[in-house]
């Protein structure tokens, strides 16, 4: 019933993309968390890529959160994009954009971390 | 439309990802009644996150028993029973606190029901003697009267 999330991850010098498709979930603690763990150090600023998630639930929101603690520690600047409005709505009404920024797309993101 | 009510009943699987059937069929019906895109998603969202909590919260994701999701139009607006066999919410919904989430001083999760009650126009938890339910009302226009 869920499709499961996949993460294509792009990282250069010090920018790492985490490209996630299917949905996110209770069940994608590997594919958000887990890649992010992954990444290669040196990365200090770390896109995120909603634009191929048709469904995305609190749960999968607080597999976000727990990206955004871990990169605080870093620390690493977090930045989202592809964000359908609703998303973009919940996530600010959580109180994420506290702590990230929303973008439109990749190139919004990129320039935002620039 | 009828002026009477009408009514549509799924019976889910206590199983993660069939919230989707629910959510599906909620959005579809709201479709039919004109809502907007945006209340659409608003109440996509509020059926998921209910049937998530009946599923591992109220049924304890024990397959063997069923969540039944009832949706009834009225003339203005769309009421969702979302009924499992648990005992039901008893606390008061709890508002997420992201600063301190980020301090790991709160559970990154449990964000459901916030959601749910930010999302929809009435929200109430219905404790019964053989299980309960979440009655969630959302209306074509916010802020109207059915």
């Amino acid at each position: 019933m869920v499709s499961p999330t996949k993460t294509k991850v792009e990282q250069s010098e010090k920018i790492a993309i985490l490209r996630f498709e299917g949905d996110v979930t209770s069940a994608s603690e590997d594919a958000v968390l887990g890649e992010y763990r992954k990444l290669a150090s040196g990365a200090e600023k770390i896109l995120l890529d909603f634009s191929k998630v048709p469904y995305l639930n609190s749960s999968g929101i607080a597999l976000v959160i727990q990206v955004l603690m871990a990169a605080s520690k870093v620390p690493q600047k977090v930045v989202c994009f592809g964000l359908s409005a609703h998303f973009v709505k919940v996530f600010t009404m959580l109180g994420l954009a506290k702590y990230t920024t929303l973008h439109a797309d990749e190139s919004a993101a990129r320039t935002a971390v620039a | 439309m009828s002026s009477g009510p009408i009514i549509t009943e799924l019976r889910l699987p206590s199983r993660l990802g069939f919230e989707k059937v629910a959510m599906g069929t909620a959005a579809s019906v709201a479709n039919l009644m004109g809502f907007s895109n945006e209340r659409i998603e608003d109440l996509k969202t509020a059926v998921a996150e209910s049937c998530i909590n009946a599923i591992e919260h109220g049924n304890k994701l024990n397959e063997s028993l069923s969540v039944v999701v009832t949706l009834a139009i009225a003339k203005e607006s769309l009421e969702v029973k979302i009924q499992d066999h648990g005992p039901g919410v008893q606390q008061d919904v709890h508002v997420p606190d992201i600063d301190r989430k980020m301090m790991g001083e709160e559970d990154p999760r449990g964000m459901g029901m916030f959601l749910i009650q930010a999302l929809v126009d009435e929200l109430e938890y219905v404790s019964e003697n053989a299980g309960s339910y979440a009655r969630l009302v959302i209306r074509l226009n916010r802020g109207g009267n059915d």
